[in-house]
């Protein structure tokens, strides 16, 4: 089946929801396509529609600016405006553009569509950022994002006693979503420290919005009295055959652990591991848009004031252009979609105030929650870094020494690390730093090398096949 | 209104879940944490990213291998295997 539209959009997260809107409102006809089976992505993802219709949106934040956008997504639908392909990952977009789908979960057995559009706006969002540590490949231990989610999707918890560690504002929801649903949080533990965000608080000012959704979460831990532990770290998740406790450490200001403050957190279900995110990359690098280094680290897609990339046509909205934010997210995905909709209209336009200032806050909050510079120092020779393919610290540091391998794609060939079926997602970030050697954050390239993946998504030889 | 209970089998032996589920929740919701074993290692493995994007949680659905369970939705009969 193929599908012809002037603007394709994927990902129905808070960016593309909004671009398609806005894009179909503005009078083009849009194709959405995302692996998720209803409109929300990570942020407004909610219980299955088929078994609640009526979502209340419990536990969500800006719920009403998604039932906005929804009610205006599903009109656009009726009105013939939108085609919407739920249930497929796009695994390749060719340039002109055309993009192959294939579906995200064969059981459920979404039929593939190619979709062909002038302009495309790419809002595949991005996924929680990780650094190893002994122990985090025992089961029990998720992605902190991996907790929300499940409780989100399915109104339930997947333990019952946890500790949340990582850094940034994001490990608050996750802790106040867990105590909200009934679950027991030992400890948030925070590797950086409150007064990191003095310098930034006139940053702050400009979005006010946030104050109050902080505020909100002190409530929340006040109410279950959740210890929110900073300059902390989780040094090894204890365990045998799966996540039992976790040993904890005080840091100085790079992140080193120090001596005589380890401390054991015992009969521990789930530890949820959080240190940001990164951007889902993929087909915005296969299509050749500019990258750079955003404010923590992560590979970025450059856009101009109406969020066009460097390669004209394609569009980025939301965590692809930098983490910032499911409120961010909606209004670059607004402006992506009306100016995919009115490409050449030659009127200069000026980048929405609120863009700005969003981003401007999004800095400050990068800035305040760093990686941690000694990370590499809680690492064993065996702690796994690549969980796919089980390659060790030991295995990429003997690699970067004996021989000199220092960028992922040299890791990859001598180790495996990042070949496996995830292709480097999970453990790209960490194995770039290794690479770079201790105390050094990847470059640019590294990164780019990193989500540079022939295949967003694993496909079948038929698929592969079937194209000229 | 309440979603409908429904049976799967987990490796042979029934479990309840809850329609809408996925199919990493309904183990976890049961205690199982793990259902997969590594290649090299042997070590066990369950959910991790919790949204399709690390391959932690394989399973075998309906004979169909390799599928993630963080993704794929319970339903009724529907048969689960650990690899
Ligand atoms: C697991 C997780 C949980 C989170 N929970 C919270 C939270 O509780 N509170 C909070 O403030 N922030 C949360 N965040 C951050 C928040 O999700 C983002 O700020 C926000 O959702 C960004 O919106 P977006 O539209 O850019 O991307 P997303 O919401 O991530 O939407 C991207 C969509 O694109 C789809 N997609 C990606 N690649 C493809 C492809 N190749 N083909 C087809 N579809 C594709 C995805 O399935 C998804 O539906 C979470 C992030 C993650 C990863
Ligand atoms: S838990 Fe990561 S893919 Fe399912």
């Amino acid at each position: 089946m193929s599908v012809t539209v002037d603007v394709a959009v994927v990902g129905a997260g808070p960016a593309g929801l909004a671009a398609a809107v806005a894009a179909a409102e503005a009078g083009a006809r849009v194709a959405v396509v995302d692996a998720g089976n209803q409109p929300g992505g990570q942020f407004w993802r909610h219980a299955p529609e088929t078994v609640r219709p009526e979502p209340d949106g419990h536990g969500h934040h800006g719920w009403s600016t998604y039932l906005d956008l929804r009610a205006r997504f599903d009109a656009a639908q009726r009105a013939g405006r939108i085609t919407y392909l739920p249930g497929l990952q796009v695994w390749m977009a060719e340039p002109g553009f055309t993009l192959h789908t294939t579906a995200a979960v064969a059981p459920a057995g979404a039929v593939p569509v190619a979709v062909t559009a002038d302009r495309l706006v790419l809002c595949p969002g991005g996924y929680d950022r990780q650094l190893p540590v002994p122990g985090w490949d025992l089961p029990g231990v998720m992605a902190a994002g991996g907790i929300q989610a499940f409780i989100k999707a399915n109104g339930a918890l997947p333990g019952k006693r946890f500790i949340i560690a990582g850094t940034g504002p994001f490990l608050l929801p996750v802790a106040a979503g867990i105590a909200e649903a009934g679950g027991e949080v030992l400890a948030v533990l925070e590797s950086s420290s409150p007064s990191a965000w003095l310098p930034h608080l006139r940053a702050a000012s400009g979005v006010p919005g946030k104050a109050l959704e902080g505020a909100e979460y002190a409530a929340v831990f006040a109410r279950h009295r959740i210890p929110y532990r900073t300059r902390s770290i989780v040094t090894e998740v204890l365990g045998s055959g799966r996540a039992e406790g976790v040993r904890t450490a005080r840091v100085d200001a790079d992140g080193r652990a120090r001596p005589g403050t380890g401390r054991v957190y015992a009969d521990v279900d789930v530890v949820g591991f959080g240190w940001g995110f990164t951007p889902q990359l993929e087909l915005p690098v296969s299509l050749g848009v500019d990258t750079r280094l955003d404010a923590d680290g992560s590979l970025v897609g450059v856009v101009d004031e109406r969020q066009q990339s460097s390669v004209p046509g394609v569009y980025l909205a939301g965590e692809v252009t930098g983490v910032g934010g499911a409120a961010l997210a909606v209004l670059e995905g607004l402006a992506a979609g009306a100016a995919a909709a009115r490409p050449d209209s030659g009127v200069p336009v000026k980048q929405p105030a609120a863009i700005v200032r969003h981003r401007r806050f999004a800095q400050a909050m990068h800035q305040a929650h760093p990686v941690p510079a000694a990370w590499q120092d809680w690492l064993t020779p065996d702690t796994t870094v690549c969980r796919c393919e089980e390659v060790t610290a030991g295995d990429i540091t003997e690699a970067r020494e004996e021989l000199g391998a220092r960028d992922v794609r040299s890791l990859k060939s001598f180790t495996r690390a990042g070949m496996g079926w995830c292709q480097g997602r999970v453990c790209g970030f960490a194995a770039a730093c290794l690479g770079a050697g201790p105390g050094e954050a990847p470059d640019a390239g590294s990164l780019a090398a990193s989500a540079k993946r022939p295949l967003a998504a694993p496909v079948g030889i038929g698929e592969l096949a079937a194209l000229d | 209104m309440n979603p409908q209970p429904v049976t799967i089998t987990f490796d042979g032996r029934p479990l309840t879940a809850t329609a809408g589920q996925s199919v990493g929740a309904a183990l976890a919701s049961q205690g199982i944490t793990a259902w997969r074993s590594t290649r090299k290692g042997g070590k066990p493995r369950g959910l991790f990213c919790g949204i399709g994007v690390c391959f932690d949680c394989l399973v075998t659905v309906d004979g169909e291998t390799n599928q993630r369970a963080c993704l794929v939705e319970v339903c009724e009969g529907m048969e689960v295997e650990g690899s």
